[in-house]
């Protein structure tokens, strides 16, 4: 089987960027991809991308043009540009791209930008598929919801323990100043709210927004000829996953591929009590339901806990765990393929302690991680930061 | 002997009351008609017929069908070619539509008769299915219902046998629907009655009588289409038919369901009769046709059927008439329907068994059942080693559900689920059930229906419905 500790620490992540996620409609996929990158080379301290970057990996949901579309926004021609997608785990899957192309040693320094543009096809939320006669509606609040029934007859559970989940997010997300929405909320918002479906309302769905994130990644045994305080990545994995809809085995009380990609990346990393090692966590909230399960599909605590742990504050900012401390897809924003890259990005700050208002405090020795799930959900990435 | 060995009904169970239809709330007892809902059509209502004729009969031994309807959701591509596929039908068997008349699902009938004898076929599926539309306001409006009707002939243990019959043909612009119209027109109703209706049915009759040596009297059940309720009282009284032996036309009920109308009426008249009862059937439509059949001992072993009463007794009421407008594609929208070519006809024709069919398929290696199709076995990774296994006459169990208000429908939420049929996993809508009645572990059973109209034209696929009361359901067994 693989030496997963192979990778530990070979890539640090020197530059970190990010546009204001949002409804840009006065910007092309191309002006947030050289927003957000440009941004990433000043953090780096780069000033020839042309001659510094060696390769590219980049990707997107929405877009149907491939790599050119990021290679002519930023000219970066005569490199190998890679265009990948993965779901909603599209950003955390270009990190892994960029990670192993490093540890093969191919290259010194890549630049990864994940992006979206949805704001641009006329409709608030996602698309209703409609391509075959199977499986409708085809609507990600239709597949996430279908693990809510059974959890909360398990588990006791209810949408009250969602509000506080949506309360937090939107809380957070007034503190990160490229979030999209900045404004809190309160139980009474959150029940007076109409459903999408059930038992997902506005607020526990996320907010598809336009946007574009970036990072340098470079060997960490280079990474002193860059300007920032370079972090390392300890471990970052993605795991495949049947369709929930159709696979028989599914008790819809949590997602396969989070609880898979979760034994990979901690093994990789070297983490043995999530609690104590992991200090912060940017995880994939595209329904506040999502986030609840992925607290246990994590080991953040015991399967079926959550609510209590929510009831105590665990994952608030001034909680033991704080998670989703810019505000998540809920409130920051979630323009698919760039979702996994911005979630980087905030970590990396975090760890650097330049976070600002929303600084969370003594991470020192802690990792921060970072999960995306994409598809039904049919899989998971998670991408885990440290110092080496 | 030759004759009807099973039959079935199917009307939907929607209902539209005539107080909504004139704008008040509904009370108990209001007259009221059968309507197709957004999600069901000709085909639809006639499959599940089917699936009720065919409860506990063998499919592999049909080798005809029949489909009669003036309501065909194509005008070229055969309904009962789509019917035979979703009823996991032979393919190697005759199929025809019968249409343009409400006389086809008679009509049809007797072809299957004829063909039975003349040994071109040894059983022969009959539905019966129309689904016509009334402009919004019309007379008509009232006086149409919705349904289908399915027989099984063949010789064997039959539940009746057709013993005389007699047909008049006559041209006459008294109803009528040009092609490519949605609604159904009709010239003066005195003149239709007058110069259409009663003519050619009083001939039909005598002839019938006199072919066959019988008088009005020797017949202990008369079952009679007529274009409304009126029209059907004064055939009755001019002709001398007992009130006693008068089925009920079900006006007020269900209404005049075009070319399942008579059939419907037939179906009702066998699952109220003994053995030994002399049936006489009178359908019309451009001329007029009589049947005269006589009941068997078999009629007495036919529970669980699910007939004319079984489905009048399931009843959900529209509250509003704009929910039918709506659903009937008549209210206006900010767009039109799209013109664009619709689903990939590539894709449909790949999964015509796993989305008609609705087949599964079993594992030979480790025997679980899934769905769809797939190359590899989901749970033990045997490759290509499957045997396929119809999943439409299974009961599923709820595994968990949502209700989705996002996705396009005359009337939210979407109510979708996973249902679990013998290990395989479904994501399905449920349909004709409130949120509220919603819970992990309800039975469904399976129904045939329009999932949407991508391109202009109905697609369709299988949705869950909960399942009738088992006790009335001995035909289907959960497993």
């Amino acid at each position: 089987m693989a030496n997963k500790e192979s990778i530990r620490d070979k890539a640090s992540i020197v530059g970190v960027g990010c546009c204001p996620f949002g409804e840009n409609w006065d910007q092309s996929p191309a002006d947030m991809i050289v927003d957000a990158a440009y941004e990433a080379y000043a953090d780096a301290g780069i000033e020839k991308p042309q001659e510094e970057i060696d390769a590219v990996f980049t990707g997107s949901i929405y877009s149907n043009k491939g790599p050119h579309e990021c290679a002519d926004a930023l000219k970066l021609f005569n490199k190998p540009v890679t265009f990948a997608t993965n779901y909603c785990a599209t950003g955390t899957d270009l990190i892994r791209l960029g990670v192993m192309s490093i540890a093969a040693g191919l290259y010194d320094t890549v630049l990864v930008v994940g992006y979206d543009k949805p704001k641009d096809r006329g409709v608030a939320g996602p698309s209703v598929v409609v391509d075959r006669v199977r499986d409708l509606p085809q609507t990600p609040a239709g597949w996430f919801s279908l693990a809510a029934a059974t959890y909360f007859e398990k588990y006791g559970a209810g949408r009250e323990d969602l509000a506080k989940i949506a309360i937090k997010n939107h809380a957070n997300g007034c503190l990160a100043p490229k979030s999209f929405l900045k404004r809190t909320i309160t139980e009474e918002d959150y029940f007076k709210a109409r459903i999408i479906s059930w038992p997902f309302g506005l607020y526990d769905s996320a907010a598809q927004t336009d946007g574009a994130s970036a990072a340098v990644l470079t060997r960490t045994d280079l990474s002193d000829r860059y300007a920032s305080d370079a972090i390392q990545i300890k471990g970052v994995t993605v795991r495949s996953g049947p369709n929930p809809q159709k696979d028989p085995g599914n008790d819809f009380l949590s997602w396969k591929p989070t609880a898979w990609a979760r034994d990979d990346v901690y093994e990789m990393a070297g983490v043995n009590d999530p609690r104590k090692d992991i200090g912060i966590a940017q995880v994939h909230d595209c329904f506040s339901l999502t986030e609840l399960l992925t607290y246990e599909d994590l080991g953040f605590c015991e399967k079926g806990s959550a609510k209590e742990h929510i009831a105590e504050g665990t994952f608030e900012r001034t909680g033991a765990l704080p998670v989703n401390t810019d505000g998540g897809l809920k409130t920051f924003g979630h323009p698919t393929g760039a979702t996994g890259v911005r979630m980087i990005y905030e970590n990396v700050l975090q760890l650097r302690g330049q976070a600002g208002e929303r600084q969370i405090p003594d991470l020192a020795g802690k990792m921060a991680l970072s999960h995306n799930i994409g598809g039904h959900p049919t899989s998971c990435g998670i991408a885990l930061l440290g110092r080496s | 002997m030759i004759g009807i060995v099973s039959y079935g009904a199917y009307i939907p169970r929607t209902r539209l009351p005539f107080s909504v239809i004139a704008g008040r709330p509904a009370k108990d007892g209001d007259p009221e008609k059968a309507v197709a809902w957004n999600d069901e059509d000709a085909i639809t209502l006639g499959v599940t017929a089917g699936i009720h004729c065919l409860a506990g009969f063998d499919r592999a031994q049909v080798d005809m069908l029949f489909f009669a309807s003036t309501t065909l959701p194509f005008q070229e591509k055969q309904a009962a070619a789509l019917v035979a596929r979703a009823l996991d039908l032979p393919q190697n068997i005759q199929t025809a539509d019968q249409t343009g008349s409400t006389r086809a699902g008679t009509a049809a009938i007797r072809s299957a008769f004829d063909a039975v004898r003349a040994g071109s076929a040894r059983s022969v599926l009959v539905i019966a299915s129309d689904v016509r539309l009334a402009a919004p306001g019309s007379g008509l409006e009232m006086k149409f219902g919705d349904g289908a009707a399915a027989f099984l002939i063949s010789e064997g243990d039959v539940l009746a046998g057709l013993d005389h019959a007699a047909d008049r043909t006559d041209e006459i612009t008294d109803i009528w629907r040009p092609t490519g119209q949605g609604f159904v027109h009709t010239w003066e109703d005195r003149f239709v009655v007058q110069e259409s209706y009663l003519p050619n049915m009083k001939r039909v009759l005598g002839a019938l009588l006199d072919e066959s040596d019988t008088k009005i009297g020797d017949y202990d059940r008369v079952a009679i289409s007529a274009p409304d309720a009126r029209s059907h009282g004064d055939l009755a009284r001019s002709s001398g038919i007992d009130t006693v032996a008068l089925q009920s036309p079900l006006f007020g009920r269900l209404g005049n369901a075009g070319a399942a109308f008579a059939p419907l009426q037939l179906i009702a008249a066998l699952e109220s009769a003994g053995p030994g009862e002399r049936i006489l059937l009178l359908d019309f439509g451009n001329g007029a046709a009589a049947s005269a059949f006589s009941t068997s001992k078999a009629i007495e072993k036919t529970e669980g059927r699910r007939g004319v009463e079984w489905n009048l007794a399931r009843r959900r009421e529209i509250p509003r008439y704009d929910d039918y407008i709506k659903a009937k594609g008549l209210a206006t929208t900010e767009w039109q329907a799209g013109t664009n070519p619709g689903l990939s006809a590539t894709i449909l024709f790949r999964e015509r068994d796993d989305d008609l069919s609705f087949l599964g398929q079993r594992c030979k290696q480790c025997q679980a059942i899934q769905f769809p199709a797939q190359r590899i076995c989901e749970s033990c990774f045997a490759k290509d080693d499957f045997d396929r296994v119809r999943l439409s006459d299974r009961i599923g169990k709820i595994i968990t559900y949502t209700f989705d208000f996002f996705f396009p429908t005359p009337n939210p939420p979407t109510i979708v689920t996973i249902v679990d049929v013998d290990g395989a996993r479904i994501h399905l809508q449920v349909v004709e059930v409130e949120a509220k009645d919603v819970a992990i572990g309800n039975e469904i059973e399976f129904v045939f229906r329009r999932i949407h109209e991508s391109g202009g034209r109905p697609n369709y696929y299988w949705k869950g419905i909960p399942r009738p009361d088992p006790e009335l359901d001995p035909t289907r067994q959960a497993s």
